[in-house]
């Protein structure tokens, strides 16, 4: 009989121990936040244009931790949706065509000698990039613009260009192949002759 | 020393812990069909493993051997081993959250990990000491975590190659571990342990 109480108690006390280093710990390694929204926020391409429907980047991607689909940053792009699926484990797939479709980067330019000094293109930039005051002539400041286009709607006079970014020795490189890695739906046409 | 070695070689390859003892198969199918999470998975089960076959000893050796307790030893393994596995999902989600979103629902699968419970009870058995039992859970978790990159790694491929409809999916995954399971008992007769 002794030693079923022997067993109990030392069961119980093994199970106390555990309870209490668990219970250390669930304080100590306290979760503050949730990092992944930061780390989904780092990869979107920060414009704050709202083509995915929140009224911000990170909205969006507090969105997508949440479960949104990955596909609606049209800024951002084709990269910007293989490197989420690639931290979320998800898979790759296409730009959703209903929040826009991929563009050449552009940004803002203010026409300036027909600027009337209005002030609605700068209440409506999401990034501060637009330079002015009330009567006086505005202007973009270049390397602020996320070209977004939210400013080209209000202007009364329609003064603002969006202009092609221009490829400078800097920005400039190689064309991303088209199509490098067969796809796994169609076996038959690369499996036998791809290497990779 | 030469023993230390004969313990590692012996876990990781002649006695594989998988394809040879057939413990521990469920994450062994269930998380090698992709390359990265089969990484997650082996690197939190080599850290599962190690620590929970070093603290189930020390329960064994300090704690049920003084008072002739021997015949609760797979309860109280068991406790320790969930102890274990949740005290690594703390830490886990705190330093490393990505991990713990790739990982998912398999960490705290890992506490029903049959090799887990296996290797503590094999410790037993072969009355390993305090270091032979470290190196034996660290061998089997090597062991585990080879046969589990090579199967993802090979799970990678076959899933673009040209297979027979009928043998489509979990059949011809099935029919590669069955070979992977011959070509390891190759190593039968390597060392004696």
């Amino acid at each position: 009989m002794e030693i079923l109480y022997l067993a109990v108690v030392i069961l119980a006390l093994l199970a106390l121990v555990f309870g209490a280093i668990l219970g250390f710990a669930a304080i100590r390694f306290k979760v503050d936040g949730d990092p992944i929204v930061d780390q989904i926020d780092n990869l979107l391409p920060q414009t704050q244009c709202g083509q995915c429907g929140h009224p911000g980047c990170r909205p969006y991607a507090e969105a997508i931790a949440n479960g949104e689909a990955i596909n609606r940053c049209p800024p951002g792009g084709e990269s910007t949706i293989k490197n989420l699926a690639d931290l979320l484990d998800l898979e790759v797939i296409p730009l959703d065509a209903e929040h826009g479709s991929e563009a050449i980067r552009t940004i803002a330019y203010i026409r300036e000698d027909e600027c009337i000094g209005c002030t609605k293109c700068i209440q409506a930039c999401p990034v501060d990039a637009i330079l002015g005051a009330a009567k006086q002539m505005h202007t973009v400041i270049v390397d602020e613009c996320t070209g977004c286009d939210l400013c080209v709607e209000p202007c009364p006079v329609d003064c603002i260009d969006m202009l092609p970014v221009q490829v400078t020795p800097a920005s400039w490189h190689w064309q991303q192949p088209k199509q490098l890695i067969a796809s796994s739906s169609s076996p038959h046409e690369h499996g036998a002759t791809e290497d990779e | 020393m030469v023993d230390y070695l004969l313990i590692l070689v012996s876990t990781v390859l002649v006695n594989n812990f998988v394809l040879v003892q057939f413990l521990g198969l469920c994450p062994f199918m269930g998380v090698s069909s992709r390359l990265e999470t089969a990484m997650g998975m082996s690197l939190a089960t080599t850290f599962v493993l190690t620590l929970a076959s070093l603290c189930s000893y020390l329960t064994y050796t300090y704690l049920l051997e003084p008072f002739g307790l021997e015949f609760l030893q797979t309860i109280s393994f068991i406790l320790v081993i969930a102890f274990v596995v949740q005290f690594t999902e703390m830490v886990v989600h705190k330093t490393s959250p990505l991990l713990h979103k790739v990982l998912g629902i398999f960490l705290p699968l890992i506490t029903t990990n049959c090799a887990v419970l296996g290797v503590a009870l094999l410790n037993i058995k072969k009355a390993n000491g305090f270091v032979e039992s470290i190196l034996y859970g660290f061998g089997a978790a090597i062991g585990f975590s080879l046969v589990l990159i090579l199967f993802a790694a090979m799970r990678e491929r076959i899933t673009v190659a040209d297979v027979p409809a009928p043998f489509k999916g979990a059949a011809i995954a099935m029919i590669s571990a069955g070979i992977m399971s011959l070509a390891f008992m190759g190593f039968t007769g390597l060392v004696a342990i």
